[in-house]
């Protein structure tokens, strides 16, 4: 397109050039460089790097979805656990063996099973919005914080779809247009597969959430963020677009809960989906950087890497052990860390990491110059 | 006569427990007429836009809009009924640019929904590109340029009630309510003001009900103004009627100063002048202004 003039990056001659997603020039080439990257990152690490980076694409799924609730619509949210818990559940029944001892439908078709699980999720948030019309603020997120608690009750006792406590059950290998993603074949080994489906995932889900952001829904998300009663009177209608927030950024959590325990192949009930997860959440939102899309996915894959960072700190400092029954532990010290970094992102940089990246951008921009 | 009416406003009573807010306010609003609220602070004046745009439900009366009668009705409903509004403390979406407050005030006029938003494909892209084209025309107007793409929080108060009174314009309205447009600007600032408010008439034909304390402004442009106090209608006409009006003397300037009025010699449009200057420019109320202007003037 020659709609944009060289040298004048903000000069736009029309306004599908303005309006488009990716509307200068460097956006278009960071962003296809880190597609390649990402693509092509299968031929470079190895399987076990795979597995962590698969899970921290498909945690940064769920960390979009709470953002466009939380960063975007302003719902502060602390039963986003219950939402993963039920996606992964309805993908692990509908998955399951119809002959094995567990409900099961034997449905491993990829396409069926993972839209299902966000919709099981959608709907019951949808159920919960209501509440949402009428609290707001602390209020909310206690009363979505009783969602964590009935969740953990119900899926530690139907036994028959969630295995009960301890035991747990299998998830089921996907299959993609009947081409197995779930075991190695002969070109590919199955985490590179997998992390090519985390990837595409990611990628689709995280365009349709900027979409959805720059669109006439999030604007009315942000406006019922800032001011709810002015975004009324402009014809907002609040008890809707509430609902819509929720079931959106439910549907991302029950899509993001279907597939994060694909790749360990194992789902066991007892503590998964628990408070620490929605806070954990939470706390990769605030980290990334709230109201962003990039920011919640700087944020997944800061926390989900985290470990394998901490992990390295006792060949550094020898009295730190690396096993939970000493004393000063990495494990502890990874459970010290989560929260002095959100303290300290709360206090000094509240935009998170992508806040970080607009002063790095901002001051390399005026180089030498300070402003 | 109905038909000249795009607003009537009968006999409203809101009262929150004890505390009466509006006590039988009617008025009626033409098609093409610019009307003024004006009393001192606490008369009722935000309460009656607040019941028009359905923040507030009141008591007892009716509200006929259009035709259509909107009380009850919530707000998002009324606002997609033509009725638009400004408000007194700026109440703008502070981290949305100066674009995309405006684009907000398209949100009824926009019909796709989420699913196409998602795609951003066929009806969401055309609508938006439209949008954006209209609200163009606005920044125009307005003379927004500049501010563009500014997040409207860091953006000067005088320029922030613009991109409200901006906003309250994308929603095409069929009237418009305006809560102290210039409360607390400077000179230049309120002869800005001012005459954006009469390009709206001239250009864009919105009949308006304009609520300010800056007297100058009302008495300039207003076709008809209404006087409330403590919640109660005190008198309705032409501007230079009210300034006149001696009830509205008394609520303004108390009883004293209309007894000296009466039984002083002569100037009976002089009052009306105190009325009239005390304010100009000035973010005072209009009762304090008028009363330190009156015992300056006895001293």
């Amino acid at each position: 397109m020659s709609t944009m003039v060289r040298g004048r990056p903000l000069l736009y001659t029309s306004y599908e050039a303005e309006m488009a997603l990716l509307n200068t020039r460097t956006k278009r080439v960071w962003l296809g460089v880190l597609l390649i990257i990402g693509a092509a990152l299968p031929f470079l690490l190895t399987d076990a790097t795979l597995q962590t980076f698969a899970r921290a694409m498909i945690t940064a799924v769920g960390v979009i979805g709470l953002g466009l609730l939380t960063g975007y619509a302003g719902q502060v949210s602390l039963g986003h656990a219950f939402f993963i818990g039920l996606g992964a559940y309805t993908a692990a029944v509908l998955g399951g063996d119809p002959e094995g001892r567990r409900l099961g439908f034997g449905i491993t078709e990829l396409l069926i099973w993972l839209p299902a699980a966000g919709l099981v999720a959608a709907l019951a948030g949808l159920l919960v919005a209501p509440l949402a019309v009428r609290l707001r603020g602390l209020y909310l997120a206690i009363v979505t914080l009783g969602l964590v608690f009935v969740g953990g009750h119900i899926f530690n006792e139907w036994r028959d779809a969630t295995g009960g406590p301890g035991i747990g059950r299998s998830m089921p290998a996907p299959t993609l247009f009947g081409y197995e993603l779930g075991v190695n074949g002969e070109l590919f080994t199955r985490d590179q597969k997998l992390y090519w489906l985390m990837f595409a995932v990611l990628v689709v889900f995280a365009l349709a959430a900027r979409n959805i952001a720059r669109s006439r829904v999030g604007r009315a998300f942000t406006a019922i963020r800032d001011r709810d009663v002015a975004a009324g009177v402009m014809g907002v209608n609040l008890a809707r677009y509430k609902a819509t927030a929720f079931a959106i950024s439910s549907f991302y959590a029950g899509c993001c809960g279907a597939l994060l325990y694909v790749v360990p192949g194992f789902l066991a009930p007892n503590g998964v989906f628990n408070l620490e997860v929605s806070v954990l959440f939470i706390a990769m939102l605030l980290i990334g950087g709230v109201g962003t899309i990039s920011g919640a996915i700087l944020g997944a894959f800061f926390i989900t890497f985290l470990p394998t960072a901490t992990r390295l700190i006792p060949d550094a400092f020898p009295f730190i052990s690396a096993s939970p029954t000493e004393f000063p532990n990495v494990f502890i010290l990874e459970q010290v860390l989560y929260g002095a970094l959100v303290i300290i992102f709360l206090i000094f940089e509240p935009r998170g990491l992508f806040g970080i990246w607009l002063r790095l951008r901002n001051y390399w921009k005026t180089w030498p110059f300070s402003y | 006569m109905t038909s000249d009416v795009i607003l009537s406003f009968e006999d409203v009573r809101l009262a929150f427990a004890g505390v009466v807010a509006i006590d039988g306010v009617s008025f009626t609003v033409g098609r093409d007429e610019l009307f003024a609220i004006i009393g001192p602070n606490g008369a009722g004046k935000t309460s009656i836009f607040n019941v028009l745009s359905g923040v507030y439900r009141p008591q007892r009366g009716r509200v006929v809009f259009d035709g259509k009668d909107i009380l009850g009705r919530r707000p998002h409903q009324i606002a997609a009924a033509g009725l638009a509004r400004t408000f007194q403390n700026v109440e703008l979406f502070a981290n949305l640019t100066v674009l995309d407050n405006l684009m907000l005030g398209l949100h009824t006029h926009l019909t796709y929904g989420t699913f196409s938003a998602i795609a951003w494909f066929g009806r969401a892209r055309r609508q938006e590109l439209a949008a954006r084209a209209e609200v163009e025309r606005i920044v125009d107007f307005l003379e927004l340029e500049q501010w563009r793409r500014m997040p409207v929080g860091l953006l000067p108060y005088g320029v922030q009630k613009r991109v409200e009174l901006g906003r309250a314009l994308a929603m095409r309205p069929k009237l418009l309510l305006l809560d102290e447009p210039v409360a607390g600007m400077n000179l230049e600032e309120t002869e800005d003001m001012a005459r954006f408010i009469l390009d709206i008439r001239e250009e864009l034909k919105i009949p308006m009900i304009l609520v300010e304390h800056d007297m100058g402004l009302v008495m300039d442009l207003a076709d008809r103004v209404m006087v409330v106090d403590f919640g109660r209608p005190v008198a309705t006409g032409k501007p230079a009627e009210i300034q006149r009006h001696p009830e509205v003397l008394r609520a303004y300037l108390g009883e004293a100063a209309r007894t000296g009025e009466t039984s002083g010699t002569g100037e009976p449009s002089g009052t009306g002048e105190v009325i009239q200057t005390a304010t100009v420019g000035n973010t005072a109320t209009v009762g304090e202004g008028a009363r330190g202007t009156d015992s300056g003037g006895g001293a």
